[in-house]
C-alpha cells in the first residue's frame, strides 16, 4: 500500500540531506527570523534566490510536497485577502503615498502601495516555505528528536513528536481497514456519497480509531518506560552525527544572511519604497 | 537443580491489588526461582499471570498504581520499593506484540533505546549495539525499519533491545501471540539458545503450553484466580489434570495417550513427543484405539457457493500479491486459509468483500458475478470480521451496534428490533442488549461483531484471526459459537495462524505461500505433509510424530480419528 503521507521524510543523497538534523534546524530559525524582519523586496528576493537553491539541491521535487504547497498557498491566499478586507490603506500608510489602480466597492480601493505591500507579505512566505518543508523532508526523523533536543527542547516532548510522525503510517492503515470494515456494514463512505453524509458517517471511524490509536499508545509507553526512558534529565543519541565543514559553513551562511537582513533593516528601514 | 544458590526472584506471601480492583489480584504468592532456570508460568486469561510478570518487571505498581503486600526480592533488589528504571537493569522485558514495542525508526535505533536513556557515549553504544545484534543474529538488518521486518525479525529486535541492559532476567509476556507457527517455534528455539549463551534466568508467559515445551523448561508454574496451583517439572505437571482442569490445553500427544487409555506419568518423560517412552503395551493401545472405530465419510455432494477463478492481484504493479488462484467454496463448509504473513490470505479476502479490486481473474457467488457489486452489496450476503473487535465497534451501545447496517438499509425501527433481538439470542448477548460494549470482555466483544455482521444474514461469513491472542476456555467458546452459526447453514471461512483451531474445526484447509494457493485438502493431511509445513510456514502435528512413532499409517487418519474422538469427548462433556 503506497504511504501517501502528508508530510513524510523522502530519503535522498543530497548535500541537504548529509546536514546534521541540527544545523537543519538552526538554519532554518536563523533563515526564517532573517525574512521575517524584513519588508525589502530586494533582501526577500535575495533570501528566495538562497531558499529555491536549497530546495534544488536537496533533489526533492515539488509534485512530491504538493499537498503542503498546495496548503500553504491557499492559507496564503487567505491571508491576503483578509489583510486587504481589514485595512485597504495599510500600503498607504507605510508607503505615505496614495495610487488608486481602481475602484472596488465602498471603501475598498485598490491601490498600488496596497499590492507592493502584499506581494511583499507574499514573498515572505515564499522564501520560508522551502526551508521548511526541506527541514521536514530533508531530516531522517531519528535525527528529529535528537535536534529539537540539541536545541534546548526537553527530549521528551522531541520524542513525542517523534514518535508521532512514525505513527501516522500505522494509524493510515487502522483507518484504512476501519473504514473498510465499516462500508462493508452500510456505512456509506464512498466518493459518490454526498460530502455531508460522508463526514456524518466518518464519525463511526472516529471512535474505533481512536480505541485502537489509545492501545498502542499504552503498549509503547509501556514499552519505554521498562527501557528506562525519562529515567535521567539527558540522554544520548544513536542517531546523532558529529558536526562537518558543511555544518558550519550553512550556520555560517545562516548567520550572515540574518546579519545582512538586519543591518539593511536597521540602516535603510524595514520597507523598501518604489513610490518616492 | 541449584538449590543451594540464593534465588534470584523472591516472592514471600505475597500479593496484589490494582487500585482500580475491589479484591486482590494475587493472593499468598510464595514462589522461588533460581538463576539460570527456565520457567514456565501458565494460567488461564485473568489468572493473574501477566500481574505476575508486572510485578517483577516493575510495571505493577509503578505504571499500573497498586498496593503489594508481602515481600517481592528481584535480582536483590526490594521490588515494591524501587523503580521501574531500577527494575529495567535486572528484568528485560519482552512484550507481547512485537510491532507495538518497536520504538526506534530502525533496528539499530530500537535496540540501542535503553542505552540512549543511560547517556551511553555514542561509539560505545554503537559497539554494544552491534555485540546485542550479533547475539540475536540480525545484525546485517541494522539500518531496516520496522515494516521491512517480518513477526520474526522484530521480536530478534525486541530481545536485542533488553539484552543490552546486560539483564540477569529475561522475561518473555506471551512471546507466541502474533507469530505464525514456524516463527513460533523459532522464536523458542531463540529463547534456549540466548539462554545457554547468557545464562540468564529466562522466565516466560505463556498460555500455549505445547509450544513453549518444544524446548526444555525447568518448571512449569501454573497460576489460576490469583494463587500459585502448582509449581511441577513439566513431565510430573502432565502427568496430573491440573491443566485440563484449569483452562490450559495439554499437548495433543497426551491428550492423544488418554484417549488410548495409557496412565501418564513422570517415568515416561512427557514434556517432548521425540523423548516421550512408549513401550510395547502404549504402542499398542494407541494402535488398537486407532482401529476401534471407522472414520466417518463425508455425505451428499456439495453445492458451489463461491466460485474464484484465475483471480490475481496486486497493490503496486509488478508485485502481484495474488498470482492466478483458482478455488470453490461449498455451501455449508467451514474452511481455514492458512500461510505465513505476507502470503496473500489477507488480500484474498478482501478481494471477496469487494475492498479491493482485482487486476484479473472472476469471483462468482451462487453463480453470480461479483464484479459489478460494491461493498455494500456485497456485505448483504458476504460477512467479514476483523481481528481486532476493537476495530470494529463503532457505537457505545450493543443494541446500537448490532443495529448498525440494518439503520442504513431503510428498515422500520420495529423490524430492526425485532431482527436485532433475534440475531442477539443466537449469539447468546441478549441478557446484554442494553448494556455497554465497554463492559464486555474480549470474547464478548468478538461475538458483538459477529452478531453486527449475522444481522445482514450473510451466507458467508469470513473472519480473520478470531482466536488470536485468546486462552483454551475463550478459543473454545468462539469456536463453538462459530460451529453452531456454521450448523444454521452459515458457510465460514477462517485465517488463522493457530493449528489447532485448523484441526479441529475445519475439514478443509487452504494453504497459501507467495500469493499462490499451493494445497487444498483436509485439515489433517496438511498438517503431515513436511515438504508443505515448511514452504507456508506452517508447524506439524504432535499427532503425526506420535503416529509415526507407533507405526500407524497414514498418520493423517490418526489425526481424523483423534479429532473425532475428541469432538464426541467435547460434544458429551468430560
Amino acid at each position: 500500500m503506497a504511504a501517501n503521507t502528508v508530510l513524510n521524510y523522502l530519503p535522498r543523497k543530497s548535500v541537504i540531506h548529509r546536514l546534521t538534523g541540527t544545523t537543519k534546524l538552526a538554519f532554518f530559525l536563523l533563515f526564517t527570523f532573517a525574512s521575517m524582519i524584513t519588508y525589502n523586496t530586494w533582501v526577500l528576493l535575495g533570501l528566495l534566490a538562497v531558499s529555491i537553491a536549497a530546495f534544488r539541491l536537496s533533489k526533492i521535487k515539488i509534485r512530491e510536497v504538493r499537498f503542503m504547497m498546495i496548503f500553504m498557498l491557499v492559507f496564503l491566499l487567505l491571508n491576503n485577502l483578509f489583510i486587504f478586507l481589514f485595512d485597504p490603506n495599510q500600503g498607504t500608510h507605510l508607503y505615505g503615498t496614495h495610487h488608486v489602480l481602481c475602484h472596488l466597492f465602498w471603501r475598498y480601493d485598490l491601490t498600488a502601495e496596497q499590492l507592493f505591500y502584499m506581494v511583499n507579505i507574499s514573498l515572505k512566505y515564499f522564501v520560508a516555505l522551502p526551508v521548511a518543508i526541506l527541514f521536514i523532508s530533508a531530516t531522517d526523523p531519528s535525527e528529529f528528536a535528537a535536534s529539537l533536543n540539541s536545541i534546548g527542547i526537553s527530549y521528551k516532548v522531541g520524542y513525542s513528536v517523534s514518535i508521532a510522525l512514525r505513527y501516522i503510517p500505522d494509524i493510515q492503515r487502522d483507518y484504512h481497514s476501519i473504514s473498510q470494515a465499516q462500508q462493508a456494514r452500510g456505512v456509506e463512505l464512498g466518493k459518490n456519497e454526498k460530502f455531508f453524509s460522508r463526514l456524518k458517517n466518518s464519525v463511526n471511524i472516529l471512535l474505533p480509531l481512536i480505541l485502537t490509536s489509545l492501545n498502542r499508545i499504552d503498549t509503547i509507553s509501556n514499552a519505554m518506560e521498562l527501557r528506562g526512558f525519562g529515567k535521567n534529565k539527558k540522554r544520548t543519541w544513536y542517531t546523532q552525527r558529529p558536526f562537518a565543514r558543511r555544518d558550519f559553513l550553512t550556520l555560517a551562511l545562516g548567520v550572515l544572511l540574518l546579519l545582512f537582513s538586519l543591518t539593511v533593516t536597521i540602516k535603510c528601514g524595514r520597507f523598501y519604497n518604489p513610490f518616492c | 537443580m541449584t538449590e543451594q544458590n540464593l534465588p534470584v526472584i523472591s516472592f514471600k506471601d505475597f500479593s496484589f491489588q490494582y487500585r482500580a480492583q475491589k479484591k486482590p489480584t494475587l493472593t499468598g504468592i510464595n514462589l522461588d526461582i533460581y538463576p539460570g532456570e527456565r520457567v514456565l508460568i501458565a494460567g488461564p486469561s485473568g489468572s493473574g499471570k501477566s500481574t505476575l510478570a508486572g510485578c517483577i518487571n516493575g510495571l505493577n505498581p509503578f505504571s499500573n498504581p497498586g498496593e503489594c503486600t508481602g515481600s517481592l526480592i528481584v535480582d536483590g533488589v526490594d521490588a515494591p520499593h524501587s523503580s521501574i528504571f531500577e527494575l529495567s537493569a535486572h528484568v528485560g522485558t519482552v512484550l507481547q506484540d512485537p510491532d507495538g514495542q518497536f520504538i526506534g525508526l530502525t533496528v539499530g535505533e530500537d535496540i540501542a533505546f535503553a542505552l540512549e536513556n543511560s547517556c551511553m557515549p555514542q561509539e560505545q553504544m554503537h559497539s554494544i549495539t552491534r555485540h546485542a545484534a550479533e547475539l540475536v543474529g540480525i545484525q546485517d538488518h541494522l539500518d531496516y525499519a520496522p515494516h521491512e521486518l517480518s513477526g520474526g525479525q522484530k521480536q530478534r529486535v525486541s530481545l536485542a533491545g533488553v539484552m543490552v541492559d546486560q539483564v540477569k532476567i529475561l522475561l518473555f509476556d506471551e512471546p507466541l501471540a502474533n507469530l505464525d507457527p514456524a516463527t513460533g517455534k523459532q522464536a523458542i528455539e531463540l529463547i534456549d539458545e540466548i539462554q545457554q549463551k547468557t545464562d540468564t534466568t529466562v522466565l516466560i508467559i505463556e498460555h500455549r503450553l505445547e509450544d513453549v515445551l518444544w524446548k526444555n523448561v525447568d518448571r512449569i508454574v501454573l497460576v489460576n484466580e490469583g494463587k500459585i496451583l502448582a509449581d511441577l517439572h513439566p513431565d510430573e505437571l502432565l502427568s496430573t489434570t491440573l491443566l485440563a482442569d484449569n483452562g490450559i490445553r495439554e499437548p495433543l500427544y497426551v491428550t492423544a495417550m488418554r484417549y488410548a487409555g495409557i496412565e501418564i506419568a513422570p517415568c515416561k518423560k512427557p514434556s517432548h513427543v521425540n523423548s516421550l517412552i512408549l513401550d510395547q503395551t502404549d504402542q499398542k493401545m494407541l494402535q488398537n484405539w486407532f482401529h476401534q472405530k471407522e472414520l466417518s465419510e463425508p455425505s451428499g455432494t456439495p453445492e458451489p457457493l463461491l466460485e474464484i477463478k484465475n483471480l490475481s492481484f496486486g497493490y503496486t504493479r509488478n508485485h502481484p500479491t495474488l498470482k492466478d488462484v483458482t478455488l470453490t467454496i461449498y455451501k455449508g463448509e467451514m474452511v481455514s486459509i492458512v500461510g505465513r504473513n505476507g502470503a496473500g490470505k489477507s488480500t484474498l479476502s478482501k478481494l471477496i468483500c469487494g475492498f479491493e479490486t482485482p487486476d484479473q481473474g472472476t469471483l462468482l457467488f451462487n453463480g453470480r458475478d461479483l464484479s459489478g457489486e460494491n461493498i455494500r452489496h456485497r456485505a448483504k450476503y458476504i460477512g467479514y470480521v476483523m481481528q481486532n473487535p476493537n476495530q470494529m465497534i463503532s457505537k457505545t451501545m450493543i443494541f446500537d451496534e448490532v443495529a448498525l447496517s440494518l439503520r442504513n438499509s431503510g428498515m422500520t425501527e420495529d423490524q430492526i428490533r425485532e431482527k436485532v433481538e433475534n440475531t442477539l439470542k443466537i449469539c447468546g448477548l441478549y441478557p446484554f442488549r442494553n448494556w455497554p460494549v465497554s463492559a464486555l470482555s474480549f470474547g464478548q466483544k468478538k461475538r458483538v461483531t459477529i452478531a453486527s455482521v449475522l444481522v445482514q444474514d450473510p451466507e458467508l461469513i469470513i473472519l480473520d484471526e478470531p482466536t488470536a491472542g485468546q486462552d483454551f476456555y475463550h478459543y473454545t467458546e468462539i469456536m463453538e459459537f462459530l460451529r453452531t452459526l456454521n450448523q444454521r447453514g452459515v458457510t465460514v471461512i477462517m485465517i488463522t495462524h493457530d493449528m489447532h483451531l485448523m484441526l479441529e474445526y475445519t475439514p478443509r484447509a487452504l494453504v497459501f505461500s507467495d500469493g499462490q494457493l499451493i494445497a487444498d485438502r483436509s485439515a489433517a493431511a496438511v498438517l503431515c505433509d513436511e515438504s508443505l509445513i515448511t514452504q507456508a510456514a506452517l508447524k506439524e502435528t504432535s499427532l503425526f510424530t506420535l503416529a509415526n512413532r507407533c507405526g500407524i499409517t497414514p498418520p493423517e487418519a490418526f489425526v481424523e480419528r483423534f479429532i473425532e474422538e475428541d469432538r464426541e469427548v467435547r460434544d458429551n462433556g468430560r
